[in-house]
């Protein structure tokens, strides 16, 4: 375990990641284990995000080390497409029983590792360690060193147990793993100076594909898109190309980077998700290339690319564009990258109303507000109330969110389009975008949403009017009794790593005449989980006026009490 | 008679198996205003939600005591209470269950004892029930975690009754086994109300998973029995139970309650169903409403016009124990045969099903053995040996991912029976094969008669 937590320590370490470096030396200790509240909410564990990662290497065979759980119950349930082998889609698990619990699980990891060689003769099996054998120690690695010694094959130890942390976590421990393992362990058949990697990019329901033939025009080869499609020769002979674009930001960073530290990979972050974006992501591989020695003829016929390709797009969305000016458009997103969608949809001339920052970093929240001002709606964690409501309020006409919100928006009878993992759409790249486009469309102008709406003959009030009527009541109460507002408004939870409610923080702020966010979180935890609370806590800062008059006076004798 | 076999080798492949502590999720999703909780790392968590959503297009209420690495080996009491402390404040539940997983089941959490401290230490939630299931990953199966939860929910909330109190004549309970849909639990409800018999399902699926539109949005569950009613199981006259993995429910039942029951091992078909609605008429005294008389002379035709197209064909089964004997029993008795049978977990009724061997095992043994077949029946990971097999494939069971209306298939009663019938004989005719020139071709045989004879001169 001891090599599992200093690679823990390493991976959080990250100099590339923006968000653990704006940490403090003890807050970045505890990095990415922040572990959610109990009973407060449900994500990915770090198994579940190293799987991710990896799953889509398509000619692999991909072994969870566990009991039934971890594979059985999750299995083939990802959208990345293959342009050959599927064995990605084979699920493999040792299906640990208490026998294995009692006397450990390597024998059995060690044969099954035998039996899949022998069956299905894999170019590489990956290995993925889960809580209950790590618990009782089995040591992965060492079995996955003598299995690959026995059958003359790679087989790769990916050690992120689910209880380490969360998904996110898991898909830096997957990187560490085809870092340590994979990577720069075979040579290509031969090398062009226009080989590139593209990091993170899982080529769910084919986006990929959206964007290589515009790469393929441009004579860019894609040495190793890392996994998406990947095959485990491309993976491990990644380490040649030239230049590497990552598009997932906080995912595999590690890779990224190392890569550039250990190959002299240079890499840029960038999204094939909008117009724009995606001509800023094709000259960006130009220049990288061209300045790794590529002919400088390369940004040219890339303009040219760029011009003929957004026209085309442009006249494909132009049709659209007239139905969608002016719609307003709520977005609630995880996994695609908030900023880069907005930027895509206010392309088409839609309006914005509303976004999430669950998952993203401090640099895309500035992003979001460079794009949508400061005013941006942005919506953290929403119970499907507030989240109704937002609907009514911000009078959105269409929520683009991931599959768990859906049936919020489905419930309320709001026309809904799915942009998460589990979409069946592609909406990458130039004809991804009027894709996206033409799927709002449908959504849109559906005629269902019409017939749904209607109330049933004999129902003289719908869930909508009770809804409605509760919260106008919830409003009037708060407004006719001042002291019922400041219970309501001190009980809202403010950090949600340390459950930490806004009437404690204010206190605090009163009691010891705290005047930056640094001094609160020191004094009360809030802010020291992931930090995504500092912005809220510099607002109770600043409007402390508003919610406590006197504080005029309490600050100078908190002074004279210091 | 089955030989019932458990293959030697140590990697699953393509597992046909979920874990226990999912289909103890599921049961507690049949229980009003209830949350279900494990107790694990997040994961297990979000692994069953996200299985669940995708099966039946809801959201699905399931929390987590987001066990950390310390967490586990230090244990878990603190990670029970704060998730406890946060359900009853945020959700406001009436009821939280509460489901082991393997990691905490490794280190021997006592989760009992931690409920205990719990009571104590907080009596301001006196007002929740909380009911534990011991459910560890590594041990059985998804329709033994729902059994299992059935069971510790009668002998935990419902109050016991002597031998001799007053029953309600027209009450029923029905305990639904882990394989049936709640178009299924509807389904029976329908027939039981046919005969004037007011129903109390335990856990009822139909009220909270069946799809409907809320009244209000609710962070727990939607519908379902609530625990006044699961407290008064025992008024009921009599209980029906369907799929053998519930008669320890209607044991514990019986036991507590002096309430008899009629366990029905499975009710697709003719032969169940005619001693499912004797029963009912026998319970409430009411002869039978011609609705369902006329219900029973269409399966019969059904039967009829389908066997031309089951006579003969060969079917491969995977499917959880109750689920595969339902389904063996009922294609054997329209003519199939069933080539190739793979389960999950053990059970009596595995050595009766009407196969030469039944597996315990995986998906790729059930693909081994269903080349040949001409269908395929299992959940919706059959998928891709249906595919490589080219052979047709129907989706029956959790999780039905890649399909619409997986709450709503029915296959109890004679109107689910019916309509299986003719579901699959569709199947057969969609595929059957066009006579071609050389369908009916001599076998090429080196050195028959003839040739030799022309090869002599």
């Amino acid at each position: 375990m001891s090599s599992l937590s200093s690679k823990i320590q390493d991976v959080f370490n990250e100099p590339g990641c923006g968000k653990n470096q704006g940490k403090s030396e003890k807050e970045r200790k505890k990095g990415c284990t922040k572990q959610l509240q109990p009973g407060g909410a449900a994500g990915g564990c770090a198994f579940d995000g190293a799987k991710i990662a990896l799953q889509p290497v398509t000619d692999v065979a991909h072994l969870v080390h566990g009991p039934i759980a971890c594979e059985g119950n999750s299995w083939d349930n990802r959208g990345s497409k293959s342009s050959g082998s599927n064995l990605w889609r084979t699920g493999f698990t040792t299906d640990i029983n208490e026998t294995d619990v009692v006397f450990g699980g390597e024998k059995r990891l060690f044969n099954s590792i035998k039996e899949i060689i022998e069956k299905y003769d894999p170019p590489a099996v990956f290995v993925y360690q889960t809580c209950v054998p790590a618990m009782i120690g089995d040591d992965i690695e060492a079995v996955c060193k003598a299995a690959s010694k026995k059958f003359g094959k790679p087989v790769v130890p990916v050690n992120s147990p689910g209880f380490v942390g969360p998904k996110n976590l898991g898909n830096k421990l997957a990187g560490e793993a085809i870092l340590d393992h994979v990577i720069g362990t075979e040579e290509p058949e031969y090398t062009t100076p226009y080989d590139i990697n593209i990091i993170g990019e899982y080529n769910l329901s084919g986006e990929l594909w959206q964007v290589k033939p515009l790469l393929d025009e441009l004579g860019i080869r894609i040495l190793c898109c890392i996994s998406g499609d990947a095959k485990y020769r491309d993976l491990a002979s990644s380490h040649r190309a030239r230049a590497a674009m990552m598009v997932c930001s906080k995912s595999m960073i590690n890779i990224a980077r190392k890569m550039e530290e250990r190959y002299g990979i240079p890499f840029f972050e960038g999204s094939f998700y909008g117009i724009g974006d995606t001509s800023e992501a094709l000259r960006e591989i130009s220049r990288l290339l061209i300045e790794r020695g590529a002919p400088a003829e390369l940004m040219d016929r890339t303009e040219a690319l760029i011009a003929r390709e957004e026209a085309r797009a442009w006249a494909g969305i132009e049709s659209y564009k007239k139905r969608l000016t002016g719609k307003k458009v709520l977005l609630i997103t995880g996994g695609v990258k908030s900023w880069s969608v907005v930027a895509a949809l206010q392309e088409a001339g839609m309006e914005v109303v509303g976004t999430s920052v669950k998952k993203s970093t401090k640099e895309d929240k500035e992003r979001i507000k460079e794009l949508m001002g400061e005013d941006a709606h942005m919506i953290d964690d929403m119970t499907p109330r507030e989240m109704y409501r937002m609907l009514k309020e911000a009078k959105a006409d269409i929520m683009l969110s991931g599959g768990r919100s859906q049936f919020v928006a489905l419930k309320a009878k709001m026309p809904w389009l799915d942009i998460n993992q589990e979409r069946h759409h592609a909406y990458m790249g130039y004809v991804g975008m009027v894709e996206l486009v033409k799927e709002i469309d449908k959504a849109l102008y559906n005629p269902v949403w019409e017939q749904v709406r209607r109330r049933a003959p004999w129902e003289e009030t719908t869930w909508e009017d009770v809804a409605d009527s509760a919260i106008a009541a919830e409003t009037a109460a708060l407004a006719a009794d001042p002291a019922l507002a400041r219970e309501k408004r001190r009980s809202t939870l403010i950090c949600n790593c340390k459950s930490m409610a806004r009437g404690i923080i204010e206190d605090a702020i009163v009691e010891h005449g705290l005047t930056s966010a640094e001094a609160v979180s020191e004094k009360t935890l809030a802010g020291t989980g992931c930090g995504g609370c500092k912005g809220k806590l510099d607002k109770i800062l600043k409007t402390q006026d508003h919610w406590h008059p006197a504080a005029g006076e309490a600050a100078p004798r908190s002074q004279e009490a210091a | 008679m089955a030989t019932v076999i458990t293959p030697k080798k140590a990697c699953a492949v393509n597992p046909l198996k979920m874990s226990q502590p999912i289909g103890s999720a599921l049961a507690f999703m049949g229980i009003k205003n209830c949350m279900p909780l494990f107790h694990g790392s997040q994961g297990c968590t979000s692994f069953g939600l996200v299985l669940f959503v995708r099966h039946f297009k809801e959201a699905i209420p399931l929390q987590t005591t987001a066990m950390s690495e310390v967490a586990t080996v230090l244990g878990g009491f603190e990670n029970v209470e704060q998730a406890v402390l946060t359900i009853a404040s945020r959700q406001k539940p009436s009821i939280i269950g509460i489901s082991s997983t393997g990691v905490t089941e490794t280190k021997g959490d006592d989760v009992e004892g931690f409920i205990k401290l719990i009571r104590e230490k907080h009596p301001e939630l006196d007002h929740i029930a909380l009911v534990y299931v011991s459910t560890p990953d590594f041990k059985d199966a998804f329709q033994d975690g729902w059994a299992k939860t059935v069971t510790r929910l009668i002998e935990q909330l419902v109050d016991p009754m002597p031998l001799d109190a007053e029953r309600l004549p027209n009450r029923v309970n029905l305990l639904p086994g882990a394989h049936l849909t709640p178009g299924d639990i509807d389904e029976l409800r329908d027939v039981l109300e046919a005969f004037g018999l007011e129903v109390l399902v335990l856990p009822d699926l139909s009220g909270s998973l069946d799809g409907h539109i809320p009244d209000d949005f609710t962070p727990t569950t939607l519908g379902g029995i609530s625990l006044e009613e699961i407290a008064g199981l025992g008024r009921s006259a009599h209980t029906v139970a369907v799929g053998e993995q519930m008669r320890s429910a209607a044991i514990a039942l019986e036991a507590k309650t002096g309430v008899p029951y009629t366990l029905f091992d499975r009710l697709t078909g003719l032969e169940p169903n005619d001693r499912f609605i004797g029963l009912c008429a026998k319970l409430s005294g009411r002869p039978v409403p011609l609705k369902i008389r006329r219900q029973r002379g269409q399966l019969v035709d059904a039967m009829l016009d389908g066997h031309f197209h089951f006579g003969g064909k060969k079917i491969a089964l995977g499917a959880e124990p109750d689920l595969l004997w339902a389904l063996s029993q009922w294609a054997t008795e329209l003519g199939a045969e069933v080539k190739a049978a793979v389960t999950t977990t053990a059970s009596p009724l595995l050595e009766h099903i009407p196969a030469k061997e039944v597996l315990i095992g995986d998906l790729e043994d059930l693909e081994a053995r269903a080349a040949g077949c001409d269908l395929l029946m299992t959940h919706s990971h059959g998928r891709q040996a249906a595919e490589r097999l080219k052979i047709p494939f129907y989706r029956i069971g959790i999780p039905m991912f890649d399909r619409l209306g997986a709450a709503h298939q029915t296959i109890v009663g004679y109107r689910g029976t019916r309509d299986l019938v003719f579901e699959i004989a569709n199947l057969f005719i969609a595929n059957g094969h066009e006579p071609r020139p050389d369908t009916w071709a001599l076998p090429k045989e080196e050195g028959h008669a003839g040739t030799t004879a022309i090869a002599a001169h």
